[in-house]
C-alpha cells in the first residue's frame, strides 16, 4: 500500500517536472525570438544626420517657393566642407551621402516658417541609409571596396564630416510617423498602423453583428435540419480554411465582380470578416451552449420569450466567451498578410490613410515589403515593425482578459 | 373523441368521489412521448385549487414529465410530443390559440436544483413582474420584491444584500429565492419539482412550512420523493408508476389504506 503510495508521488512529482520543463523551453525560445528582434531592431530607432549651413540670403520673400532651388541650397552648403571636390561625378557621389529628401524636408520647413528667407541658419538633414550604417558602425572597412556599399573615398568623407562635430544621431521621429518610402531613412509604419487599424474596424463592425446574430440564430431559432447541418458542417471547415483562399474570394468577388477599388481597407476589411466570421460563429455558439440550461428554463418557465432568453440571460452570460472567441479572431486577422496581398494592399503607398476607402497598407504587409527590399537598413526597420506588431497583439489580447473580467458571470 | 373523454371522466369521478375542493386543473388522457418513448400513458388527474397535490413514485416514472405538461415546458424539448387534454380553469392549455407565455406567466416554477439567475437578489425577483410589465413604477416593484421575500421567508435574511447576486447565497436560501421569483409574478399554480431533494433537513422544513402558508393562495403540485414530506404538506397525493397514473385520493387515504397493493408497497418502502 504504502509502496503503491510512494510510486504514485514520485510519478506526480516527475509529471509536475515534466511539465515545469516545457515552460522553461517554451519561455526560452519565446525570449529568444523577442530578444533577437529587439537586437536587431536597434540601428532603427535612431538616424544620423547633419547639421548644414542654410544661406538665404540670397533669396528674396518674393521669389515663389516653387523657384527656390532647395536642392541647390543644400548642395552648396554640403560642398562648402569640401572645397577641393571640382568633378561633377565626385559632387554627385558626395551629394549622395546625404538623403534626397533633404531638400524636401528643408522645403516644407520654409512653407512653414517663411521668416527664416533671407537668413543664415543651420537646419538638421538626415543621412542616407548606407552613411547612416557606417555610422553606426555596420559598414566593415576591413573588406575590400567591392565588398562594401562606400567605396574608400565615401569613407574618408563620412569620417571628415564627423570630425566637425555637426554630426548627431537622434531619434528617428520618422520611422514612427511617416509611411513607407523608397529610402530606408525616411520610411516609416505609422501609415502601415494606421491602415491596419483602418481594416481591422471595418472587419470587427462587420465580423462581430454578423457572426453573434448567425451564431444565435443557428443555436436557438434554426430548425435542426439537413441544410442547417450542412450550413454547420461548412462553417467549421471554413474556420480551417487556409487565408490565402480568402484573398482569392475577395479579389474574386469584391474586386473584379463588384467592382471595388484595389488596396483600400475597406476590401480587406471585408476580406478578413470571412475569415474571422467562422470564428466567431464557433466561439458564440459555444459560448452559448455553455450557458447551464438550467437557467434557460428558470427564464422560459417565467414567461420570457425564446428572444428574450437569449438577449436577456443567453447572451449576458456567453458575453466573455464571445469577446474572447473575436478578439481571438481579430487577432489572427491583424496578423494576416496573404489575403491583403491578393487584393493589392501590398502596393507602395507613402500617404497615411485616413478613411477606409484611401490606399493603404496593413502593418504584416509592411513587415513583409521590408523584409524583402534589398536595403540593409529595411532589416532593423522590419524587426522593428515586427515588435510594433507585437505589441499591438498584446494590447489587443490584454483588452480580451480585461473585458473577460468585466462581463464574468459567477454561478 | 368526445365520447372517449366523457367516458373517462366518469371513471375520473368515480376516483375522485372523495374530493371536496373545487379542481382548477384537469387532467383527460395525457399521454406523452419522447420521440417514439411514451413516457406517460393515459393520464386522469384533477388538482384542487388552493391545496397540495404530491406526484411520488419510484425514478423515470414520468413525475417530472407530467408537472412540465402543465406549463407547456415540454414544448421546449423537440422530440417531446403531448397528447391528451389539460384544462386550466376551463381552458384547454394546448389549443392552437393559447399563448404560451401568457399561461406561463399564470404558473410559478420550482425546479429540483436551485437555479437564480445571475443576477442581484433583487433582479432575480423584479424580474417576472418587470418580464410582463405589470409593474411600472419603482417604489412598486420594490413592495413586490420585498412582499415576494418576505413570503418565501428569505426577507430577513437578505434585506441587506439585495444587490448580492443570488448565485451567492446558500443552497437553502437559494431555493427560497426561486420560490421568491415564482411568486412574484402572482401566479395561480405553483409547480415544484423536488424543490427539498438539493437541500439540508433544516432547509427542507422551513421550505415545507412555507409551502403549508402558500396554499391558502396557490394550487401548488410538488413531486417529492420523500414519503414523509408528501404526507405533511400535501392534501392530495397522485402514485405514478412506469408512467401509468395507478392511484390519486386524499394523503391521509393514500398512506393509511390504499386501493391498489403497488401504492402500498412504496409508501410503505417495500417497493422495488
Ligand atoms: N428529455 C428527455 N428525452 C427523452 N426521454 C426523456 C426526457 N426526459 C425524460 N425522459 C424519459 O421519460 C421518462 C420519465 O421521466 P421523468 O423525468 O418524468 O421521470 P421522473 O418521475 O421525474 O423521475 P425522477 O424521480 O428520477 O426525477 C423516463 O423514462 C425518462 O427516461
Ligand atoms: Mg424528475
Amino acid at each position: 500500500m504504502s509502496k503503491n503510495l510512494s510510486i504514485r508521488h514520485r510519478a506526480e512529482k516527475r509529471f509536475i517536472a515534466y511539465g515545469f520543463i516545457s515552460l522553461i523551453l517554451a519561455a526560452t525560445m519565446l525570449a529568444t525570438i523577442i530578444g533577437s528582434m529587439i537586437y536587431r531592431s536597434i540601428p532603427a530607432y535612431t538616424n544620423y544626420s547633419i547639421d548644414l549651413e542654410i544661406n538665404m540670403t540670397e533669396i528674396s520673400a518674393e521669389d515663389e517657393f516653387e523657384d527656390i532651388n532647395f536642392r541647390g541650397i543644400i548642395r552648396s552648403s554640403l560642398f562648402s566642407f569640401f572645397p577641393e571636390v571640382e568633378s561633377r561625378s565626385d559632387k554627385r557621389k558626395l551629394f549622395k551621402l546625404i538623403s534626397s529628401s533633404a531638400s524636401y524636408t528643408l522645403r516644407d520647413f520654409i512653407i512653414e516658417n517663411p521668416s527664416y528667407i533671407n537668413k543664415k541658419f543651420y537646419f538638421n538633414v538626415l543621412f542616407t541609409d548606407d552613411s547612416d550604417l557606417f555610422y553606426k558602425g555596420y559598414v566593415d572597412t576591413s573588406l575590400s571596396e567591392s565588398e562594401r556599399r562606400l567605396d574608400n573615398q565615401e569613407v574618408a568623407w563620412l569620417n571628415e564630416l564627423k570630425n566637425t562635430g555637426r554630426v548627431k544621431n537622434k531619434i528617428s521621429k520618422n520611422l514612427f510617423l511617416n509611411g513607407d518610402s523608397r529610402e530606408p531613412e525616411v520610411a516609416g509604419f505609422w501609415g502601415a498602423t494606421i491602415g491596419s487599424l483602418i481594416t481591422i474596424s471595418v472587419t470587427l463592425l462587420l465580423s462581430f453583428p454578423v457572426g453573434v446574430l448567425t451564431a444565435i440564430y443557428l443555436e436557438n431559432f434554426a430548425v435542426k435540419n439537413r441544410i442547417t447541418d450542412f450550413i454547420e458542417v461548412n462553417i467549421n471547415n471554413l474556420a480551417a480554411v487556409p487565408s490565402i483562399i480568402f484573398g482569392l474570394l475577395g479579389l474574386a468577388v469584391f474586386i473584379n465582380f463588384f467592382g471595388m477599388p484595389r488596396s483600400i481597407p475597406l476590401v480587406g476589411g471585408l476580406v478578413l470578416s470571412l475569415m474571422t466570421l467562422p470564428t466567431i460563429i464557433i466561439a458564440t455558439r459555444s459560448s452559448l451552449q455553455s450557458v447551464p440550461p438550467s437557467i434557460r428554463e428558470a427564464a422560459l418557465a417565467m414567461g420570457a420569450s425564446e428572444m428574450q432568453v437569449v438577449f436577456q440571460h443567453l447572451l449576458p452570460s456567453a458575453l466573455p466567451g464571445i469577446f474572447t472567441g473575436t478578439i481571438i479572431g481579430l487577432a489572427r486577422a491583424f496578423g494576416e498578410s496573404a489575403p491583403l496581398l491578393l487584393i493589392g494592399m501590398v502596393a507602395f503607398i507613402v500617404d497615411i490613410p485616413a478613411t477606409f476607402t484611401d490606399p493603404a497598407t496593413a502593418l504584416p504587409v509592411q513587415i513583409y515589403i521590408w523584409a524583402d527590399s534589398p536595403e540593409r537598413a529595411f532589416v532593423a526597420k522590419t524587426s522593428a515593425a515586427t515588435l510594433i506588431l507585437i505589441g499591438l497583439l498584446i494590447l489587443i489580447n490584454l483588452a480580451a482578459v480585461l473585458l473577460r473580467k468585466r462581463y464574468e458571470v459567477k454561478w | 373523441m368526445k365520447l372517449n373523454g366523457d367516458l373517462i371522466m366518469d371513471e375520473q369521478k368515480e376516483q375522485n368521489n372523495i374530493r371536496n375542493k373545487k379542481s382548477l386543473i384537469e387532467c383527460r388522457g395525457v399521454d406523452v412521448f419522447y420521440g417514439d418513448k411514451q413516457a406517460l400513458f393515459g393520464i386522469n388527474l384533477d388538482i384542487g385549487e388552493k391545496e397540495v397535490t404530491s406526484l411520488i413514485g419510484p425514478s423515470g416514472c414520468g413525475k417530472s414529465t407530467f408537472l412540465r405538461c402543465i406549463n407547456r415546458m415540454n414544448d421546449v424539448i423537440e422530440i417531446c410530443k403531448v397528447e391528451g387534454n389539460i384544462k386550466i380553469d376551463n381552458e384547454d392549455i394546448y389549443h392552437p390559440d393559447v399563448d404560451v407565455v401568457e399561461l406561463r406567466s399564470r404558473i410559478g416554477m420550482v425546479f429540483q436544483k436551485p437555479n437564480p439567475f445571475p443576477k442581484s437578489v433583487y433582479d432575480n425577483v423584479a424580474y417576472g413582474p418587470k418580464l410582463h410589465g405589470r409593474i411600472l413604477h419603482k417604489d412598486d416593484l420594490d413592495a413586490k420584491v420585498e412582499k415576494s421575500l418576505e413570503r418565501a421567508g428569505l426577507w430577513s435574511e437578505v434585506k441587506d444584500r439585495l444587490g448580492e447576486p443570488g448565485t451567492s447565497l446558500s443552497g437553502g436560501q437559494q431555493q427560497r429565492l426561486c420560490i421568491a421569483r415564482a411568486i412574484a409574478i402572482d401566479p395561480s399554480i405553483i409547480l415544484m419539482d423536488e424543490p427539498c431533494s438539493a437541500l439540508d433537513p433544516i432547509a427542507t422544513a422551513k421550505i415545507e412550512e412555507l409551502i403549508d402558508e402558500l396554499k391558502d393562495n396557490f394550487t401548488i403540485t410538488i413531486v417529492t420523493h420523500s414519503m414523509q414530506q408528501a404526507a405533511r404538506v400535501s392534501q392530495r397525493t397522485a402514485f405514478f408508476h412506469l408512467g401509468k397514473l395507478i392511484e390519486v385520493g386524499d394523503t391521509e387515504k393514500i398512506f393509511r389504506s390504499p386501493d391498489h397493493e403497488q401504492t402500498e408497497a412504496y409508501v410503505t418502502g417495500r417497493y422495488g
